[in-house]
């Protein structure tokens, strides 16, 4: 190797490279635009925060005169001073309770169908129907559970009750009567929420590594195998997190329990049938619009109550899934 | 993990040794590659005898017990099938390749109900809301309902004015929601203070809210203070708007930090004003997923009974005016009719179910249509519908 010699250039005057400082003068047309989209949160914010506090106003009448009590209490009759809204509560828990127990495994199986075991060609009809399936109304299925799945359900919900008449909860308030009932609405609500949980797991599994899935294939395992060594221990907690979602959204749950739901309000365990827990949702839709200012109020706490738990539901929820989302 | 590894041919990477399924491998095809897709005529049969097996099984149970009940029948075959496959598979194959044979039916089945709810509803409502609709046809779309009651049959009524409620409530529920949350989006994707993620964590927490939460609040607002005078389209669609405002922002704000970072600085390093980015550049770049998720709220929000239940009022006959005076609207009408008494009501709750998710299908198609369009292409539906019936397809 011989070395070249390179002329250098002839020596110049070092010049210091200084950027040029940039005087970014900001104009009034975009000082405006700032202004509107920055007051455009506030009111977004301002109308969302706006909606606790009317309610927490209205509510406060009833929450002064209960206290505690508001939740404890197990009679319903605001009029008379007794604010119990335990049996309403509990109601809308056991309805998006058995709701979560029903969606839950099926729409896993179906997350795991559209991801794994569907053709390629058939995944995104696939995913396009689950999520049809959510925008059909609740009101909708409201309708469709009250004059055919209700009554479809009675006769499992008879032999259920006679045969497991045991078990605490697989009974029925009124023997001999099975439509109507917390787990009829459980059953409804679960089509409806079997979307979300559906596509919340389908996006986490769809994030588990692929070259995982692939070695574990390769490795000689089954499909089976991978789901349940590669796919489900990396998406877990977002699984988790999807359930709680069809929870919330369970809760929050209307028309469909004001539809099907008895009209009664019993604290009571049994399930499988008519006049035994109320709803929280169907009590303040029923009740609102004649009841007294007191009745009022006490509807307006239990609709802030409710939200309230939806709000601590939902809030875990995205944690759980961001979380899981954020730590692959 | 033992589960994972077929004991045929592989050796458990990780294991402890002496942890595997224990028993020397009961397959005797060697080291014959397995393909995960593969049907093969072998697993058709074993499928199919499995089926007639536990068929005839419960069959014969159920006929000796001197049981009829067509759903547990179905319920028990099913329950036979899958246990006898299992076995049978367990025997020829060994419990690794039982286990997911079992877990792909379980899959297929649970899916299947899935599809089935999907099927069944919108199967339901056109059984019952067809003959409704279509029976005088269009007159089911533009008559009122004040001749409803007393000798009327179904083709006397209609849900004209729960139509113009719908599209009046929901354009005018847009129309305060859209330009709101795209600003509010553009802000959250700018900024990272306090006050962004105050407006996020809040507007996050009302994604979830019951429906009945936002009627709630409309009618305290805005009803009670006027009395009777209170319930109007507006009321109803200042409702929609509280439900749509999370939907809208949220959506609008991830289409928006998807448009490349490249794109808007490029613009900004040109000398353009932020305003003129944000109108010329982000916003067209975002377009096609804007148009998405409006339209995806508004299908969310036309179907919402709970927020106008308190609100709007109901009206059996045409009111044009959203601004004054009760208004009619589709999920509105279907409640007032489930619940009035006789089947004529009834009937027409269902036509009225009908022409609801027929308007909330269609808007839920277009969405997906446009949305399946790649962002920053010009928006034009034509084009789009011919480009996803491409020739490859």
């Amino acid at each position: 190797m011989t070395t070249l010699d390179i002329p250098l250039a002839p020596e110049a005057p070092l010049v210091e490279d200084v950027p040029i400082t940039i005087n970014r003068s900001v104009t009034r047309a975009d000082r405006a635009f700032r202004f509107a989209i920055g007051s455009s949160s506030l009111v977004v914010l301002l109308i969302l925060v706006a909606v606790l506090v009317f309610l927490t106003a209205y509510g406060w009448r009833a929450l002064a005169a209960g206290g505690l009590r508001f939740i404890t209490d197990p009679t319903w009759s605001p009029d008379s001073g007794h604010f119990g809204a335990m049996s309403l509560l509990v109601g809308s828990f056991a309805i998006a309770l058995v709701a979560v127990l029903i969606a839950g495994p099926v729409s896993l199986a179906a997350a795991l169908m559209i991801n794994e075991y569907a053709p390629t060609r058939l995944r995104s009809v696939l995913t396009g129907v689950v999520d049809m399936l959510a925008t059909v109304p609740s009101i909708v299925y409201g309708f469709w559970g009250l004059e055919l799945v209700s009554n479809l359900q009675s006769s499992p919900a008879k032999w259920l009750v006679d045969h497991f008449g045991f078990v605490p909860f697989l009974r029925s308030p009124t023997p001999g009567e099975f439509v109507q009932s917390i787990f009829a609405c459980g059953l409804i609500s679960a089509v409806t929420i079997i979307p979300i949980i559906t596509s919340v797991s389908r996006e986490v599994m769809s994030q588990a590594p692929r070259d995982a899935c692939e070695a574990a294939l390769g490795l000689g395992g089954t499909r089976w195998g991978m789901v349940t060594d590669v796919i489900m221990p990396f998406s877990r907690n977002g699984v988790l997190g999807a359930f709680l979602l069809g929870f919330g959204r369970g809760l929050g749950e209307t028309m469909i329990v004001v539809l099907i739901l008895s009209k009664a309000n019993h604290l009571t365990y049994a399930i499988l049938g008519p006049n035994g827990l109320g709803s929280v949702a169907k009590e303040i839709t029923e009740n609102f619009a004649t009841g007294s200012p007191m009745a009022k109020s006490a509807l307006i706490l239990l609709a802030l109550v409710l939200f309230g738990a939806t709000l601590v539901v939902n809030v875990l929820a995205r944690l759980i899934v961001n979380r899981s989302q954020a730590g692959s | 993990m033992t589960t994972l590894l077929d004991p045929r041919g592989a050796v458990p990477a990780d294991g402890p040794p002496g942890a595997g399924p224990g028993g020397p491998p009961t397959d005797a095809g060697g080291d014959r590659p397995r393909r995960p897709r593969s049907l093969t005529v072998a697993t058709v049969l074993e499928m199919a005898g499995a089926a007639a097996s536990g068929l005839a099984l419960v069959w014969t149970v159920f006929t000796v017990a001197g049981i009829s009940a067509p759903f547990g029948m179905a319920v028990c075959w099913f329950g036979a099938f899958f246990t006898i496959y299992g076995l049978v598979c367990w025997r020829l194959y060994g419990p690794i390749l039982a286990k997911d044979r079992m877990a792909t039916l379980g899959i297929w089945a649970g899916a299947l109900v899935a599809l089935f709810a999907l099927a069944a509803v919108i199967g339901y409502v056109l059984l019952k809301g067809f003959t409704v609709v279509f029976s005088g046809f269009p007159h089911f779309l533009y008559a009122d309902m004040s001749q409803l009651g007393g000798t009327a049959k179904v083709t006397d009524v209609g849900v004209g004015p729960a139509i113009v409620g719908t599209i009046e409530q929901v354009a005018l529920a847009t129309v305060m929601t859209v330009p709101l949350g795209v600003l509010t989006a553009t802000y959250l994707v700018g900024s990272d203070g306090l006050f962004s993620r105050t407006v996020s964590a809040v507007v996050d927490a009302m994604t979830g809210a019951p429906a009945i939460i936002a009627g709630l609040f409309v009618y305290l607002l805005w009803v009670q203070p006027r009395h009777t005078a209170g319930k109007s389209g507006l009321a109803a669609a200042m409702a929609l708007a509280v439900m749509m405002l999370p939907v809208v922002t949220r959506a609008a704000e991830e289409v928006v930090a998807i448009v490349p970072g490249s794109l808007r600085e490029a613009a900004l390093a040109l000398g353009a004003p932020e305003w003129r980015v944000l109108l010329r550049v982000v916003l067209p770049a975002a377009r096609a997923g804007l148009i998405t998720a409006v339209i995806l709220g508004v299908a969310r929000i036309a179907g919402e009974t709970a927020p106008v239940l308190f609100n709007a009022g109901g009206f059996a006959r045409y009111n044009w005016n959203p601004f004054s005076g009760q208004q009619d609207d589709l999920p509105f009408r279907v409640y007032e009719l489930i619940f009035q008494p006789g089947r004529v009501p009834v009937a027409a709750a269902w036509g009225a179910s009908l022409v609801l998710v027929f308007v909330v299908l269609v808007l839920f198609v277009i969405a997906r249509l446009l949305g399946s369009s790649q962002p920053g292409r010009s928006f034009a539906p034509w084009k789009i519908v011919r480009r996803n019936r491409g020739p490859e397809e």
